[in-house]
């Protein structure tokens, strides 16, 4: 075999004030952990990645979240990801110097898509994620933002093509159609979506079951999967899917 | 004490947090005269091959990082850490490395570029090195003239130097504070070198 990247699995966490919670369709949270403790768990069970999306909303938000970063890296040496309402590259900064490997802008990818250009110039392409929710239009995709609440009417695959020119280093790709449904990741989405790209693609959301991550990472073309939920309520470990994947032939870290 | 070379580039607090879990002290260097003092040293390196350079020169650390290895101080550099002990790179053509070791660096030109991920690193034998997956994110690879400096290769569509060793000088392209287990008990083994 020519290829030994192995396709990724990532866990997401969702934090607010510090705290790991965790919603459904963007709404209804149940409270559930302390973030580095979850961290810790999912890297023994062999996760690639973690994601952090914050969901602060308070003035404290840069303290919080620069303070959580601190303390994961202090504690777990595999890469992850931090996100929500980033909106500047001064933001961006701090948290790669606390210890976030990458870095993921959404809303502020699309409104001041300079921003992803310089923080890419001045972090590297490797820690910039632009993170797209994409829900259906048609016969294709738009991007929508502020937390899946509003349409830009921006075409996905136009707008993901825009960022890799930019500099961003990955595309975390949302379904907001697949999102909180347990019902399979949007394949076509995703594979039209990698297809047009030279840079990995993170799939995300709609894992529901096995099967749901061996489909988006062979016909879904996607590099790396995530999922919050499943993991979280431990309806499967993370070394569950890893080790299915292994069984069906895709290439993964065990 | 263990010196970590900061030139003033990304992230070096994980490579400090990574020795602090092993309970090993080391300490964060930005000038010649702290570098001069290092038991070991490790060069970590993010961004381009021809940024790193330049700010490694402005800094005064290029001729103080040459001698250090030349008196025997073991080194270890990490991801462009590694690129930078060759000649010269594709990235920027023209810069100059820090040359210790003869041969250049190349752009992968099959696949998404960069490789991101975690990626096989087998070792033709074990030493430093174990077979085992590590955290990539490289661009460029280094392909040293004398490939008995070799110490791993990886598969990215095609066979690469992913760590090399050659007496005091140790380098790898993945990055090893990253790498969960795997990476830290490299850090130890090397430490124990």
């Amino acid at each position: 075999m020519a290829l030994m990247l192995t396709k990724r699995i990532i866990p997401c966490l969702d934090v607010k004030d510090g705290r790991v919670v965790k919603g459904r369709k963007f709404v209804d949270f149940k409270d559930a952990g302390d973030p580095v403790e979850l961290a810790r768990m999912y890297n023994e069970q062999g996760a690639d990645e973690l994601s952090f999306l914050d969901i602060t909303a308070s003035f404290e938000k840069r303290k919080i979240v620069i303070d959580l970063v601190r303390k994961v890296a202090k504690e777990v040496f595999i890469p992850f990801s931090v996100g929500g309402g980033i909106s500047s590259v001064e933001m961006v900064k701090e948290l790669i110097n606390a210890g976030a490997e990458k870095v993921s802008i959404g809303t502020a990818a699309v409104r001041n898509p300079s921003m992803v250009e310089q923080a890419a110039r001045e972090c590297g392409s490797q820690a910039v994620v632009v993170s797209i929710d994409a829900k259906r239009k048609g016969n294709g995709w738009t991007v929508w933002i502020e937390g899946g609440k509003k349409d830009t009417g921006k075409d996905a695959l136009a707008f993901a093509q825009e960022m890799e020119q930019l500099g961003a280093g990955e595309i975390l790709l949302n379904s907001i159609d697949k999102d909180g449904t347990k019902g399979g990741f949007d394949i076509e989405l995703t594979r039209r979506c990698s297809e047009v790209l030279n840079i990995p693609v993170i799939a995300s959301g709609g894992a529901g079951t096995l099967a749901d991550f061996e489909e988006v990472l062979t016909s879904g073309k996607a590099d790396a999967a995530l999922a919050a939920s499943l993991f979280h309520f431990s309806t499967f470990t993370i070394a569950d899917v890893k080790k299915y994947l292994r069984e069906n032939s895709v290439e993964v870290r065990l | 004490m263990i010196a970590i070379v900061d030139y003033g580039a990304g992230n070096v607090n994980s490579v400090k947090n990574a020795l602090d879990h092993l309970g090993v002290q080391s300490v964060i260097v930005t000038t010649p005269e702290e570098l001069l003092k290092a038991k070991r040293i490790i060069l970590p390196g993010v961004g381009a091959f021809g940024f790193m350079m330049d700010k490694l020169r402005e800094k005064g650390l290029e001729t103080p990082i040459k001698n250090a290895i030349t008196a025997g101080t073991p080194l270890l550099g990490i991801c462009v850490g590694i690129q930078v002990l060759f000649e010269e790179s594709e990235e920027n053509p023209g810069v100059r490395g820090l040359g210790i070791f003869r041969g250049k660096v190349l752009k992968f030109r099959k696949g998404k570029v960069p490789q991101i991920g975690w990626n096989r690193v087998h070792p033709p034998k074990e030493g430093i090195f174990m077979e085992g997956y590590a955290y990539f994110v490289n661009s460029y690879y280094v392909v040293p003239t004398n490939k008995k400096i070799i110490a791993a290769t990886t598969d990215y569509h095609g066979k690469f130097a992913s760590a090399v060793q050659s007496g005091n000088v140790t380098a790898v392209q993945f990055h090893l504070e990253k790498s969960g287990d795997f990476g830290l008990e490299t850090l130890r083994r090397w430490l124990s070198c």
